[in-house]
Formats: structure tokens, C-alpha cells, sequence
């Protein structure tokens, strides 16, 4: 919502059998339809009910809302532009239009949650903040806000991550944050939430977990889903002065947990566009995974007969996360939005073609969706539809791993 | 109806006995269920046996490494409810893993195959009331005791309602954190087990960081008992078999017995 609309505190209508998906407020026990849920210790619970209960308030106050807007506009830089990418438009025969949340302060949508949760955290009188990251964006947002409020902050990260992303773990420290290595299980994004959760265990009465995706115990999947749909709300009002009808064809953006694909799904979800996720090929939970319960939600996950999770492998650190958020699970129930995936190799093709193309570096992580736009133009997607891509990180942080891999690749043909 | 491990509790208790639950991995050694025999020769009153789960988001460092150990190894539910199939501890035994295991074969089956094991009770901590009640009904059909959890930051009211749903015992976890060994028991514990003691008459235990017999014979000044997992399963990932983990638990029964 931008600061020019109306407030709207009532509810939104449970999302339930709705044929739209909603993405209205889950019900009161955190469901959307099957996926979601508060899957956590008790001594978790009362921060849940805390936290929900200041959201739940927060979000219907006017001040509220025009703090955060204000910070959004003076501090983040929003709005983000939607910028036509003719030079691709004629490549693909698609009109590709990028929604540009990477020229957010930070480099990425995250900053949107995370001044959200920051503020958030004041209200609620707490002082430091913990989090996960995988690809660092989040962890970068979160320490930002850390020094901006003046808050206390830990950022665990993965330590395979913490080598493929050494500049966002030196741009942390800046911050003054510290960065803490999990070298437990995978070494990535999931084993980076089991250890941001113990330290929450351990600290909860005067730390709040700044989680960064549609994931995690209700309300965090509703709740990160609210703070991210300015980018929806943003790009269906510059559709309007760009597309004649108003509404594109494809709305296109990458599913790790998938707040940025929730936040752009959500202005979009009532209209006619086709709404399209697009999950690395190593960790397309949503296809390869089937329902199960971890970090504090029921949603679809890679895990083997057992229910031990699976890890996941995807060339973006971001990306790399065995699970899913429960919204999306629940999208994908009821057919409203698709979840395709594509390769490392697709991504990386992608990655050279925006810079080339248009003179914009994206992250790995929105490449994917881009990948997806690039193999289906003229496919499943008509010559001349119109497409909205989510930009929704720039591609600074990821530049030294890409020239890694392309060396590493035979040259072509 | 009362099950097989709030029965026996409840004797040893009006026995005047403190009452001693040790925590083994299961399938962390071929020897494993050894182990679980010699820590009941030792004075164990119930055991738990934990079925490794790849994320156990609940625990320190000494049972993340035991339940890695453990899966390396190939364990699985199921090689741990055969082996225990195949074997009488004599004393009741408690299963203790996560949610997802049982959610991926179905509450029920899951319950089921418990109960087909010998397996009386379970503890699965990242369920708590708003979420476990079709498990605990699914449980109850199979005849298998659903342990509920309460921790330091739960009001009088959850805690009341957690101990008239608890089946067995009720777990108070000693303080606000993950499990772990402690130089010291924190205050919070022998909180916790007073104000469970002031709303049930199950068997109140108390678990999280007792690492040391005194430790135990501290908090069971009001608890009716303790749980104790990391400071053992120390011994045993040092290299500990049988006869160390019996040495450990008699340690702990010796001290309790003594008051």
C-alpha cells in the first residue's frame, strides 16, 4: 500500500477455498487452507502471540503506517521504478517490464520487511535483533536496520554460505553486526534458521527474531507478506500508466521462501494475470517436495521417506532452502499460481543477458526469474504478452561467484 | 484411562522414590540398546529414546551431533522401533523426536508403529497445544501417552491447560534456551516445577542443563523428578558404552536416593 491509498485495518477475508488464493489473513490459527500453522516449543509461543497481537495492532494504526512509509520513501528509496526493458523486449519478443526493488537501499526488497519488523521492535521494547540469511541480502537489511535503531544484532549465516558471500558478511560487521558461522547440517540458509531459532529460544525476552521470508511460525508468513506487498501495490499501480487494461499478461518472480513472490503476488492476485514462481531446479520444494512441518510451518518440503529434510543445491545462496513459504503452498493448491523451475545453467544465461541487454546486473536470485521468462517467451508465454519481472536484488554481491563459475564452464560452441 | 507410564511413575513415586529419566539417541551406536538396558539396571525409571531428526531446532550442540551421528549411520524411525520391538527395557519407554517424522507417515501409523514397539509415551516439543490436539487423539487411540512440554515464559492459564492435556508426566523445562549441559541450575527450575506441582497431580519433571547429580537433587526439592540427556549423551559421544552411561545414571539414582 502506498501512502496516497486509504487505510484498510479490517481483515481481509480468510483465503480458504477462496478460488483466488486471497492472500487475505490466514485463519486464526495461521492456516492458509492446509500450509502454515505455529509449529513451535512453548516457550516460543507467548513471543508468537506477542508478536501477532502487536502486527495485528500496528498495522491497523495510521502512525504506524506513516512511519514505516516514510522511512520506506526517505530512507529505502521507494517507489521503485518499473522500467520497460526494450533491448530484452526485442530479444525475446515479450514485453518485459522489471519491477526495480534491487535499487532499494540495501540492494534488494528485504530493506521492506525489515524496517517493518525493526519498528516493530520498538513498539514491543525489545533491543536486539537476531536473523538468518543465506545470500546475506536479508542479513544486510536486518544489520542496516540494526544500526539505524540503534539495536543489538546477530546474523547467522551458513558457513558455505559465508565463503560464496564474503562481501555481505564484511558489509555486516560495517554494520555492527556480528556474523555467526553454523557449521551444522548443510552449512546454508536451513541450518542458518535452526540456529537463529536456538539463539531465540535462548533470548526471547528481549530479542525478536527478524525473519526474513514468508516462512516461519504465524505471523510470520502473513506478516512479511504484508511488509512486502508495497512492491505489489507499487507495480499494479505503474502497470496502470504503462499498460493499456492496466493489467499484464505474466507477473514473474523467484521462490526461495518466497516473500518477494508473495509481496509482488499480492497487488496482482485479484486480477486476470498469470502469476508464475520460479524455484531453482535444486530446490523446487513445490514439485519435488512433499507436505512437511519444519521452522515452525507446514508447507511443501524436500525431505526423504522418513521426513529427515533433504538439503537443498542451487547456485544462488538465496535461494538454497529445502522449504517454502505455507502461502505459497497453499497458491499452488488451488492452482492459482504456477511454481516451474529452472537450471543453474538457465540462470547464469540470464544473468549475462540482462547486463548485456540492459545494462543492469540482477542477483542470482531474480535471474531465475528471468531464466524462465528467457526459455518460455514465445512458448507458454505469446509474443507480445506483456510481463512484469521482480528485480528484486541487484547483482553486485554475486559478481566474483558468477566469474568463478564461468570459468569453470566449457567455452561455448 | 491411565497408561502403562504415568502408572509406573506414579508407583515409584508413591514409593517415595525421585523419579530418574535418562535420554539415549537411538541408533547412535550398534550397541545403543545396551545402553538403554544398562541405564534402567542403573536405576532409570522410564527412558527416552530419541529418534534423530535432521533439524532439531530444540537442541544444543551434544544432541545436534548424537542425532547427526546417529543419521550418518542410517538410522532411520523405523530401524529404531525394530530394534526396540526385539527388546524389554523393563521400564517404560518414551519416544522423543519432531514433528515431522510422525506428520510424514501419518499421526496415526506413527502412533501405531510407537505402540507396536513397545514405546508408551511421546515427547515431540514443537508441538505445542494449538497444535497437537489430533496428535494427541491419534496417540491416545494407539494407546501411546502424549508428554506436553511447559517452559519458564508460560502463563498460569497454558500451563494449566498443558498439564490437564499432558499424559504421563508433564516436562518443565528448567529454563528459557535449548538443551545443553549447565555449570549451574538456573532459578527458573525449581520455579517451574513448583508451579506445575500447584496445578497437577501427575508426575511433574523437570529437564534441560541437569547436568550433575547435585544438580538433580536440587531441583527434585520440588520436582518429582528429572530429565537427563546432554550431560550423558557427552559420555557416550567421548567414547562411553554401557558401562560409563550406567555409571553416569547410577551416579544420579545414588544421589537422588540419598536425598
Amino acid at each position: 500500500m502506498t501512502a496516497a491509498e486509504p487505510m484498510d485495518p479490517t481483515p481481509h477475508p480468510a483465503p480458504s477455498g477462496s478460488p483466488s488464493g486471497g492472500m487475505g489473513e490466514p485463519g486464526s490459527d495461521g492456516r492458509f487452507g492446509d500450509f502454515g500453522g505455529r509449529f513451535v516449543p512453548e516457550a516460543l509461543v507467548p513471543a508468537c502471540l506477542e508478536l501477532e497481537e502487536a502486527f495485528r495492532r500496528s498495522w491497523a494504526d495510521p502512525a504506524f503506517r506513516s512511519e514505516l512509509d516514510a522511512l520506506l520513501r526517505n530512507y529505502a528509496g521507494r517507489p521503485s521504478p518499473l522500467t520497460e526493458a526494450s533491448n530484452l523486449s526485442e530479444r525475446l519478443g515479450v514485453r518485459v517490464l522489471l519491477k526495480r526493488d534491487e535499487l532499494n537501499h540495501t540492494g534488494s526488497h528485504k530493506i521492506n520487511n525489515v524496517l517493518g519488523q525493526a519498528l516493530l521492535t520498538r513498539r514491543m521494547g525489545k533491543r536486539r535483533l537476531v536473523a538468518e540469511t543465506g545470500a546475506g541480502q536479508h542479513g544486510v537489511a536486518t544489520a542496516t536496520a540494526a544500526a539505524l535503531f540503534g539495536f543489538d544484532c546477530v546474523v547467522y549465516m551458513g558457513e558455505v554460505d559465508v565463503e560464496r558471500q564474503a562481501l555481505n558478511v564484511f558489509r555486516m560487521n560495517l554494520l555492527g553486526t556480528e556474523v555467526r558461522p553454523v557449521a551444522s547440517g548443510s552449512r546454508t540458509l536451513k541450518d542458518a534458521v535452526n540456529e537463529a531459532m536456538r539463539d531465540w529460544v535462548s533470548s526471547v525476552e528481549t530479542t525478536h527474531f527478524c525473519l526474513g521470508s514468508v516462512m516461519g511460525p504465524h505471523p510470520y508468513p502473513w506478516m512479511v507478506r504484508e511488509l512486502q506487498r508495497v512492491i505489489g501495490d507499487e507495480a499494479i499501480g505503474q502497470c496502470r500508466a504503462l499498460l493499456d487494461g492496466g493489467v499484464p499478461d505474466v507477473v514473474v518472480a523467484c521462490v526461495g521462501g518466497g516473500s518477494n513472490a508473495a509481496g509482488i503476488f499480492s497487488g496482482f492476485v485479484d486480477t486476470g494475470a498469470r502469476l508464475v514462481g520460479v524455484q531453482p531446479e535444486g530446490g523446487a520444494a513445490i514439485g519435488r517436495g512433499l507436505p512437511g512441518v519444519v521452522h515452525g510451518s507446514a508447507s511443501m518440503l524436500l525431505q526423504d521417506e522418513h521426513g529427515q529434510v533433504s538439503e537443498a543445491h542451487s547456485v544462488s545462496a538465496g535461494l538454497d532452502y529445502p522449504g517454502v513459504g505455507p502461502e505459497h503452498a497453499h497458491l499452488s493448491a488451488v492452482g492459482r499460481v504456477e511454481y516451474p523451475s529452472v537450471t543453474d545453467d538457465e540462470v547464469l544465461d540470464a544473468f549475462g543477458l540482462l547486463a548485456r541487454t540492459e545494462g543492469i546486473i540482477p542477483a542470482l536470485e531474480p535471474a531465475h526469474a528471468l531464466a524462465w521468462v528467457v526459455r518460455e517467451a514465445g512458448r507458454s508465454i505469446p509474443s507480445g504478452s506483456s510481463v512484469v519481472v521482480n528485480l528484486c536484488g541487484r547483482g553486485d554481491k554475486d559478481v566474483a561467484q558468477v566469474a568463478a563459475l564461468l570459468a569453470q564452464r566449457p567455452p561455448s560452441p | 484411562m491411565t497408561g502403562a507410564l504415568e502408572t509406573h511413575l506414579r508407583a515409584r513415586r508413591a514409593e517415595g522414590a525421585k523419579l530418574l529419566v535418562p535420554y539415549v539417541t537411538g541408533g547412535l551406536s550398534d550397541d545403543w540398546t545396551e545402553v538403554v538396558a544398562a541405564v534402567v539396571s542403573a536405576g532409570a525409571d522410564a527412558v527416552e529414546v530419541g529418534i534423530p531428526f535432521s533439524d532439531p531446532v530444540m537442541d544444543g550442540p551434544t544432541i545436534q551431533d548424537a542425532s547427526a551421528r546417529a543419521l550418518a549411520r542410517g538410522t532411520t524411525p523405523g530401524s529404531i522401533l525394530a530394534q526396540l520391538s526385539r527388546f524389554d527395557a523393563g521400564v517404560p519407554l518414551v519416544a522423543m523426536t519432531y514433528y515431522n517424522l510422525a506428520y510424514r507417515m501419518g499421526d496415526l501409523r506413527f502412533a501405531r508403529s510407537l505402540a507396536a514397539a513397545g514405546v508408551a509415551g511421546a515427547i515431540l516439543p514443537d508441538l505445542p497445544l494449538e497444535e497437537s490436539g489430533q496428535w494427541e487423539a491419534e496417540a491416545a487411540v494407539a494407546g501411546v501417552e502424549t508428554v506436553l512440554l511447559a517452559a519458564p515464559v508460560t502463563p498460569d492459564d497454558r500451563l494449566a491447560a498443558i498439564a490437564g492435556r499432558s499424559r504421563g508426566f508433564v516436562y518443565g523445562v528448567s529454563r528459557m534456551g535449548i538443551t545443553g549441559e549447565r555449570a549451574s541450575l538456573s532459578t527458573s527450575a525449581g520455579v517451574m516445577a513448583a508451579r506445575l506441582k500447584a496445578v497437577t497431580d501427575l508426575p511433574v519433571l523437570i529437564g534441560f542443563g541437569i547436568s550433575t547429580a547435585a544438580q538433580a537433587v536440587e531441583v527434585c526439592a520440588e520436582a518429582d523428578g528429572v530429565v537427563v540427556a546432554s550431560a550423558l549423551l557427552r559420555a557416550l559421544l567421548d567414547g562411553g558404552g554401557p558401562e560409563e552411561a550406567a555409571e553416569f545414571v547410577g551416579g544420579f539414582r545414588a544421589a537422588l536416593d540419598a536425598g
